[in-house]
């Protein structure tokens, strides 16, 4: 199963490496991961996704982040109210018989394209996990040249 | 102040007496101020040895051992004592010289990413960029080495930085909003553990290296005596609680006492202190302690629910909860009759062994305590050695008994007693060695007689590396690939040092070689020649229920 979970972290030379080095070392699973600066350029933020296979794990991986000494929080969304993002960035094939088809798609998904020229169209999309498979699919039967996705991001309301 | 001068300063402050280490061309600058320094070095002749022995001198006081080398080389040398510092959970700092820091990732000569190597084998590591952070990383290493689950950290610096300029400013206070142990037990869950001791019939103490690092040996005690639970304990255990107590076990698991793998079977409540639930300890997980609820005490939440899942988890500092609950222990559980089924036990399954033609290995311990009543501190190596050393020798002190656990460092014992005699200059220190592990270091012979260190080895000499040749025998029909080892003439090694040998190979003659050994100023090497296939038992194979064990004679 796939949790989101968050990692407030010192900014610190070398404390990626630790997170992923705690991973790999333990045999967990990153799903995604995606880190930036916060507010405080001293922090950073890490939401990682990670597949497991029950909650024992989930709390070992959990109790394993709050031992690293630059670890400062860690937050587990499983049974938080949260929204969670992935941001979605494609390069499709777009010709004037497929636009109907795409813009139906993009709208439903909260999508948009940001450019398009000749036969060839680069388009953004927002939102739940589910949302950018479902464009994703989409998508592909028209035909996607080039992909690239964000982890997920998420936030507790 | 320069760098280098500002490091001494700062070790100076933390109270360091002694390191352990090498020098080499990336730690020349804090060599040449070392020059000056009060602070005492002992150079070893490799830098393992130096990280064993800061290891053994941590052990045997209590105190973050310090050990130091220089870049590339010197500081991967460091890293199999650094490992096994990590795995017993051992305060150390470990300084390493690095390449000049604008050199750093060119593959300069000598250079190693130290801090990327050593990051999963310790608690942090630091490597230090700007001359203004050295002060404060040093202190905080210190910090970290020694609170909490203790483990060690390593500090590299840059070449450049030991002899660039600042003013030295000592940092008072350690403030990490990113590290907090807990130190005292949540009351709700110790009222818990309280009503589960009170209402227990069958209860048994497991305690780990946890109580000795805390220092709660004594509330250990008093809670064993006042609810009158026998006390089994892992192989970091050992002296936390007295052996000759009639509560007392001995050690359990893989090669434990009989009586106490049975004894765990049949206890209705185990309350784990500062133990982990290793699998040399559990054997098959699903079949420990099927009857039992378990308590489990310990500072490190992580090591809580990892390998058992537990009934009532106190995460803090042994000492304080151990403390908490004597004080509301009100009314104590009945347990005449838990103990008379524990004292058949010890009766039914005593250690043993047969003693024979050739001299046997158990009948050298029991004339080492024969001879020291256990008023020493040993050292072991890895292997048959050291479990007979956990259960032919007993230990009633805490830091009498330093071995490696977690790893299983073969070459480990020797430059470990070197650090421990160090530490305790007044105390006999003796290592049980067996002729394999002990050629693992052996070079540090030099050190011992250069700095006129004064430990005893013991060699159990039975020409096989012999715990791999008794898996071998058991499990893989006696197929003996590569355990046959020789040796070289030990006496001649030890005297060709400056250090005495002596060579026993009649049983006659063991108690007075010991009683010699034990007069003579010096270090001595005492090689005896036993017999080549003992096995050590009981043995628990691996996988198996800790009860299902293989007796040899029984």
């Amino acid at each position: 199963m796939r949790h989101t979970i968050s990692v407030l972290v010192e900014n610190k030379f070398g404390v990626l490496a630790r997170i992923a080095g705690l991973f790999s070392a333990r045999g967990y699973n990153i799903a995604s991961l995606a880190v930036s600066e916060t507010l405080d350029p001293e922090i950073s933020y890490m939401t990682i996704v990670v597949e497991v296979k029950d909650e024992a794990i989930l709390e070992q991986i959990k109790k394993q982040l709050n031992k690293l000494i630059d670890v400062i929080t860690v937050t587990d969304f499983t049974k938080k109210e949260h929204v969670d993002r992935e941001l979605v960035l494609a390069k499709i094939a777009y010709s004037a018989q497929d636009k109907v088809r795409i813009e139906a798609l993009l709208k439903k998904c909260a999508g948009k394209i940001i450019q398009a020229k000749g036969n060839t169209a680069v388009i953004e999309a927002v939102g739940e996990q589910a949302q950018v498979k479902e464009l994703l699919e989409g998508l592909n039967e028209i035909g996607i040249k080039e992909l690239v996705k964000t982890g997920r991001l998420a936030i507790t309301n | 102040m320069i760098g280098a001068q500002i490091l001494i300063e700062c070790l100076k402050r933390e109270g360091v007496e002694v390191i352990f280490g090498y020098p080499g061309g990336q730690v020349l600058p804090i060599f040449d101020r070392l020059y000056d320094a009060s602070v005492k070095f002992i150079l070893t002749r490799h830098e393992q040895g130096a990280a064993h022995a800061a290891d053994g001198y941590a052990r045997a006081t209590g105190k973050v051992g310090v050990c130091m080398a220089t870049s590339g080389p010197g500081a991967t040398n460091l890293t199999t004592g650094i490992a096994n510092a990590y795995m017993d959970s051992i305060p150390m700092v470990a300084i390493t010289g690095q390449v000049k820091s604008f050199l750093i990732g060119n593959d300069a000569f000598q250079e190693a990413d130290i801090t990327g190597v050593t990051r999963p084998i310790t608690k942090h590591n630091f490597l230090v960029k700007d001359i203004k952070d050295l002060a404060r990383i040093v202190r905080e290493a210190f910090y970290i080495a020694s609170t909490g689950r203790p483990g060690p950290v390593v500090i590299d610096i840059p070449s450049d930085i030991q002899m660039q300029d600042a003013p030295f400013v000592w940092p008072e206070k350690v403030q990490m909003r990113s590290y907090q142990p807990t130190y005292f037990g949540h009351p709700g869950q110790i009222k818990k553990a309280v009503k589960l001791i009170v209402n227990s019939k069958k209860p048994l103490i497991y305690a780990g290296g946890g109580i000795i690092t805390s220092g709660a040996n004594a509330a250990l005690l008093e809670l064993a005596e006042k609810i009158q639970a026998p006390v089994t304990w892992t192989l970091m255990g050992i002296g936390s609680f007295p052996g000759t107590h009639k509560l007392s076990m001995g050690m359990l698991g893989m090669h434990g006492t009989a009586y106490a793998n049975h004894a765990i079977m049949g206890a209705d409540l185990i309350i784990a202190v500062g133990a982990r639930f290793d699998d040399r300890v559990t054997g098959r997980i699903d079949s420990f302690a099927p009857g039992a609820k378990v308590i489990h005490i310990d500072i490190d939440p992580s090591s809580i629910s990892k390998n058992i899942k537990v009934d009532v988890p106190i995460v803090g500092d042994a000492k304080n909860i151990l403390g908490e609950i004597l004080e509301q222990t009100k009314k104590c559980p009945d347990t005449a009759e838990w103990l008379k089924t524990v004292d058949a036990l010890k009766r039914k399954y005593p250690l043993k062994y047969k003693d024979g033609e050739r001299l046997k290995p158990q009948y050298v311990l029991e004339q080492l305590y024969d001879v020291t009543k256990g008023d020493v501190i040993i050292t072991t190596e890895v292997g048959q050695n050291q479990m007979w050393a956990c259960q032919w020798l007993k230990y009633d002190q805490a830091r009498t008994f330093i071995s490696s656990g977690g790893l299983g460092t073969m070459g480990f014992g020797f430059p470990a007693a070197i650090g421990a005699k160090v530490g305790c200059p007044d105390k006999t220190v003796i290592d049980i060695a067996g002729d394999g592990s002990i050629q693992m270091n052996i070079q540090e012979l030099g050190t011992c007689v250069a700095n006129k260190i004064n430990v005893k080895v013991f060699i159990l000499n039975n020409g096989y590396l012999g715990m791999v040749r008794q898996w071998q025998e058991l499990f893989y029909k006696k197929r003996y690939s590569q355990v046959g080892i020789t040796s070289p003439d030990f006496v001649k090694l030890a005297e060709s040092y400056g250090a005495v040998g002596i060579c026993v190979k009649k049983k006659e003659d063991v108690r007075h070689a010991i009683e010699k050994a034990l007069k003579i100023d010096n270090t001595v090497f005492i090689d005896f020649h036993v017999e080549p296939e003992e096995n050590v038992f009981p043995m628990v194979p691996a996988g198996e229920a800790i009860n299902r064990m293989i007796e040899g004679l029984a």
